[in-house]
């Protein structure tokens, strides 16, 4: 290759998600908002919902794995082809840790009583 | 105090002058960085393939009011990339399988026809259909053809019977070629691969179904059921050394069995035997699978053109005469060869259209605006090799067998890597896609 221009990638992951491309992204961004609409709103970030999103974050990075053999055919030591493998295995997995730990934090937040029942540390 | 035109200019002037920084910062698509160029040119593109379609959208993108027309016959668009997974047995053949109108570029026509005449000393093509095609500039993009009679005893027809598969043969024959995979994994016996002498469309495609059926075998743990033959045309396995050495022992690993000069002349489905030349003579293989690639050569309305090589490597074939690095023919100025069909030394790869067909675009514009386009094609090529099925090599070189790894120091050409694996199941057929639409 003889030039990286980001356009070739919004225009090739667009190609791959198809109608899921904008969707997606939209529902990304709302993630990221809606954590920090929520952080301001309380003030703070609530540890006793961040350890919680964050334990069941861990099944995101899980499923993120398990979901990138399945879609590419691949078995788990496939993964082990060398160092960058196990970075792009790592990165998926952080992808599905974060991803996970947001939604269940927004989740969590949202509850009935979430705001008004979130105790001190 | 400036007048309020004068402020209009300056905040035009200012937009113009971000949007050019954004253009450097390689943020704007291609062709949008720079004016399109108006003109009235008659550009036929013959062939809508990958090279004929991505050059269409190129162009469109390049220029205003020309009148852009490309010529192919057939509906369907076909990912050719995607044949080896096909027959993989890892994708149904609907995944190699598009529509030719679904990427053919707003502003440019397709005529559902197909040239049978080229006539560049009058600047005319003629169709199937009897239509006669004056242009201003030419870019041909038939491919190639598959020359299946050149082996005796060999017809498409027996692709899926009696072991005999064809990969290259389309989705149909990709998929048929992994049903008879298939068995055969469940039997066992002898599996013959090999590759013709002539020059072909992506050379590393009969290697990575050698290394799929060892794959498969192993996976059925069939494989001590199995011996795998590799029947090179010449004494090595890839046309780059490195790759080629590479590939040899990872065939030694794996237990794949190589010959060496054998070109495959003859096939009988009856007795399953293939019959090869080889310079001490004509020898037999028997098989139990095999995987027929055919000669491989510049379509006929080319080669019996005056746009094919006259003489030199390329000319038995009729592959055509263009300069390896515009792309340009030799002799005609005003016609481009891009894709299989050009007659150079390697590139007949839709990695290869990738970075061709900026190339031969910016020169035939450059004509248009009267300068001379700097842009030059180097050969570059990439071949996903895949050498188990969650396992490549991402091989990319140039004309003259450099290794030229896109990635330098991450992704390692020679080593076996997941990460090229999922480059070639996930990200490749998107980036062709786009490639078509002229946004990769």
């Amino acid at each position: 290759m003889q030039q990286i221009d980001p356009m070739v990638f919004v225009a090739v992951f667009q190609e791959m998600l198809g109608l899921a491309f904008w969707p997606l992204i939209g529902f990304i961004l709302l993630m990221v908002v809606a954590v920090a609409g929520i952080v301001i709103r309380d003030g703070r970030i609530s540890p006793r919902r961040l350890v919680f999103a964050q334990g069941l974050g861990a099944f995101g990075g899980i499923l993120a794995v398990w979901a990138m053999l399945w879609f590419t055919s691949s078995r788990a030591t496939d993964l082990l082809g060398g160092p960058i493998d196990w970075l792009l295995t790592l990165a998926i997995a952080a992808a599905g840790v974060i991803g996970g730990a947001m939604i269940v934090y927004v989740a969590l937040s949202f509850g009935p009583t979430s705001a008004r029942r979130s105790p001190a540390p | 105090m400036a007048s309020s035109t004068e402020r209009d200019l300056t905040r035009r002037s200012a937009l113009r002058l971000a949007l050019a920084g954004v253009a450097a910062a390689g943020w704007a698509r291609p062709g949008e960085a720079a004016a399109k160029v108006a003109t009235k040119a008659r550009i036929v593109i013959a062939g809508a393939g990958a090279a004929g379609l991505a050059a269409a959208s190129r162009l469109t993108q390049r220029l205003d009011g020309a009148q852009i027309t490309l010529i192919d016959a057939r509906r369907a668009h076909f990912y050719q990339p995607g044949f080896t997974l096909v027959a993989a047995g890892l994708k149904p053949k609907s995944y190699a399988i598009g529509a030719t109108r679904d990427y053919v570029a707003a502003g440019a026509t397709l005529v559902e026809d197909r040239v049978v005449a080229f006539h560049p000393e009058s600047n005319v093509v003629v169709t199937a259909g009897g239509q006669r095609f004056g242009y201003d500039f030419l870019i041909v993009a038939t491919g190639l053809q598959l020359d299946y009679a050149a082996i005796e005893g060999m017809d498409t027809r027996l692709i899926g019977v009696d072991g005999i598969g064809s990969v290259y043969g389309g989705p149909d024959a990709a998929e048929a070629t992994w049903r008879e995979l298939a068995r055969f994994v469940e039997r066992g016996g002898v599996g013959l691969f090999h590759r013709p002498e002539t020059e072909m469309k992506c050379a590393g495609a009969p290697l990575k179904y050698a290394f799929i059926a060892d794959d498969r075998l192993r996976r059925a743990e069939t494989r001590r059921k199995a011996e795998l033959i590799y029947a090179a045309q010449n004494k090595t396995l890839f046309s780059v050394p490195i790759v080629s050495e590479k590939v040899r022992m990872l065939f030694e690993e794996r237990q794949i069995r190589m010959a060496h000069d054998h070109v495959m002349t003859a096939i009988d489905p009856g007795r399953r035997v293939a019959t090869f030349k080889t310079p001490q003579g004509r020898t037999e293989i028997g098989y139990d699978f095999v995987n027929v690639i055919p000669p491989m050569r510049a379509p006929d309305p080319v080669r019996s053109s005056a746009l094919a090589w006259q003489s030199g490597i390329f000319a038995a074939d009729g592959w055509m005469e263009v300069d390896p690095a515009t792309l340009r023919h030799r002799r005609f100025p005003n016609v481009f060869g891009i894709g299989d069909v050009a007659g150079v030394p390697k590139g007949k790869t839709a990695a290869s259209v990738k970075w061709q067909v900026p190339v031969a675009v910016d020169h035939l514009v450059a004509s248009l605006q009267g300068r001379v386009s700097e842009a030059a094609y180097n050969g570059y090529t990439s071949c996903p090799l895949i050498t188990r099925i969650g396992r490549a090599m991402l091989v990319e070189f140039d004309y003259g067998n450099n290794l030229t790894p896109s990635f330098p120091g991450v992704i390692a050409p020679l080593e076996e890597l997941w990460v090229s694996w999922v480059m070639k199941d996930i990200a490749l057929k998107p980036t062709y896609l786009a490639m078509l639409r002229g946004q990769a």
